[in-house]
C-alpha cells in the first residue's frame, strides 16, 4: 500500500482556522467556554493531524486510522496543556501561534516515542566504540585520526558514567531524546542539559589533546 | 566552531560553544521567534541563543520546522 494511502485525511489542513477572538472564552464558565474549548481543540488537531501527517516515514507500520488516533491523543494533551498554561500567554505572539506549538510538540513526542517503542535502546558505555564505524572514508580518517583519538579518550575519561550514556545514546546511536527521557525516567530538558554539559567537556579535553580549535 | 571540516559526527559529539537555551526556554520562545523569521525580522538578535539550541537539539529543530511549515500552510490558505 502506498504511503499515501495509510496516512489520515490532511484535506482538512488547507483550511485555515478562523479568528482568534474566541480564546478570550476559554476560562469563561458554561457555554461559552465550552464553545471556545471545543474550537481550541479543533485548532489542536489540525496543527497535530499536520505533524504526524509530517512524520508517518517514521511509523510505516501504522494505518491512517492509528495514525490519526494518535493525533486526536497528541491534541486531547495539548488541550489540557493550553488550558493549564492559560494565564503564561502574553500576547507576544498571536495566540494561534502559542497554541500550535503545544500541539506539535505533543504530536512529535507521540510519534517519536511509537516509532521507538519496540526498538532495544542501547545504553551500554561500550557503545561508544562504534565511532570508530561512523562513516569516515579514508581520506578524511586519515586527516581526522588523531582529533578522532582525543574524542575517543575524551569520552573515555572525560565523562560521567550518565554523561557517556545519553551522549553515546543520542549521538551515536540516534535515540531521540523524548525516547531517552522516557527511559530514563527524566525529561527533555534535563537530558539536553545533560548532553550539553558532556559536549562542554569533551570539547575542553579534545582541546588540551592539541585541537584548542574545538572550542574556538 | 571551526573552519576544519569536521566529520558530521564528531560534529554533533562536540556540539558549539555558542551560548544557547535549553529545551524548555526553546519551547516558552519558539512562537514569538517563528513569527519573527516570517516577518523578516533579525530572528536570531531578538531571540539570542535559539538558533544554537536548534542547531544543537534536533527534537526542537524539527518542531521549529514544522510550527514554522504550519504557519506558512496557514498563510497561503
Amino acid at each position: 500500500m502506498a504511503a499515501s494511502d495509510t496516512n489520515p485525511d490532511v484535506s482538512a489542513l488547507a483550511q485555515a482556522p478562523g479568528l482568534e477572538e474566541w480564546h478570550l472564552d476559554l476560562d469563561a464558565e458554561g457555554i461559552c467556554g465550552d464553545e471556545a474549548v471545543a474550537q481550541l481543540h479543533g485548532l489542536l488537531l489540525r496543527a497535530a493531524r499536520f505533524e504526524v501527517f509530517r512524520r508517518r516515514g517514521s511509523l510505516p507500520q501504522l494505518g491512517a486510522a492509528e495514525l490519526d488516533d494518535l493525533a486526536q491523543e497528541a491534541a486531547d494533551d495539548a488541550v489540557v496543556s493550553v488550558l493549564r498554561r492559560l494565564g503564561d500567554f502574553r500576547g507576544e505572539s498571536s495566540f494561534r501561534t502559542w497554541a500550535y506549538k503545544f500541539a506539535l510538540l505533543e504530536a512529535s513526542v507521540k510519534v517519536r516515542r511509537r516509532a521507538w517503542r519496540d526498538r532495544e535502546v542501547m545504553l551500554e558505555p561500550e557503545h561508544w566504540e562504534s565511532l570508530a564505524h561512523s562513516g569516515l572514508g579514508p581520506d578524511d580518517a586519515a586527516e581526522n585520526a588523531a582529533l578522532l583519538e582525543a574524542v575517543r579518550d575524551g569520552i573515555q575519561t572525560a565523562l560521567t558514567p550518565r554523561q557517556r550514556q545519553v551522549l553515546v545514546a543520542a549521538v551515536l546511536e540516534g535515540v531521540p531524546i523524548d525516547v531517552l527521557a522516557e527511559r530514563l525516567d527524566s525529561n527533555r530538558n534535563a537530558l539536553y542539559k545533560m548532553l550539553h554539559d558532556a559536549r562542554r567537556r569533551l570539547r575542553a579535553y579534545v582541546a588540551e589533546a592539541g585541537f584548542p580549535e574545538v572550542n574556538e | 566552531m571551526t573552519g576544519r571540516d569536521l566529520d558530521p559526527t564528531l560534529k554533533r559529539l562536540l556540539g558549539s560553544n555558542e551560548p544557547e537555551i535549553g529545551c524548555d526556554e526553546c519551547f516558552e520562545q519558539l512562537d514569538r521567534y517563528v513569527e519573527f523569521e516570517l516577518a523578516g525580522a533579525p530572528a536570531d538578535e531578538l531571540v539570542p541563543g535559539l538558533r544554537a539550541h536548534l542547531v544543537g537539539c534536533p527534537a526542537c529543530a524539527e518542531e521549529h520546522e514544522s510550527l514554522r511549515a504550519l504557519l506558512e500552510l496557514d498563510s497561503v490558505s
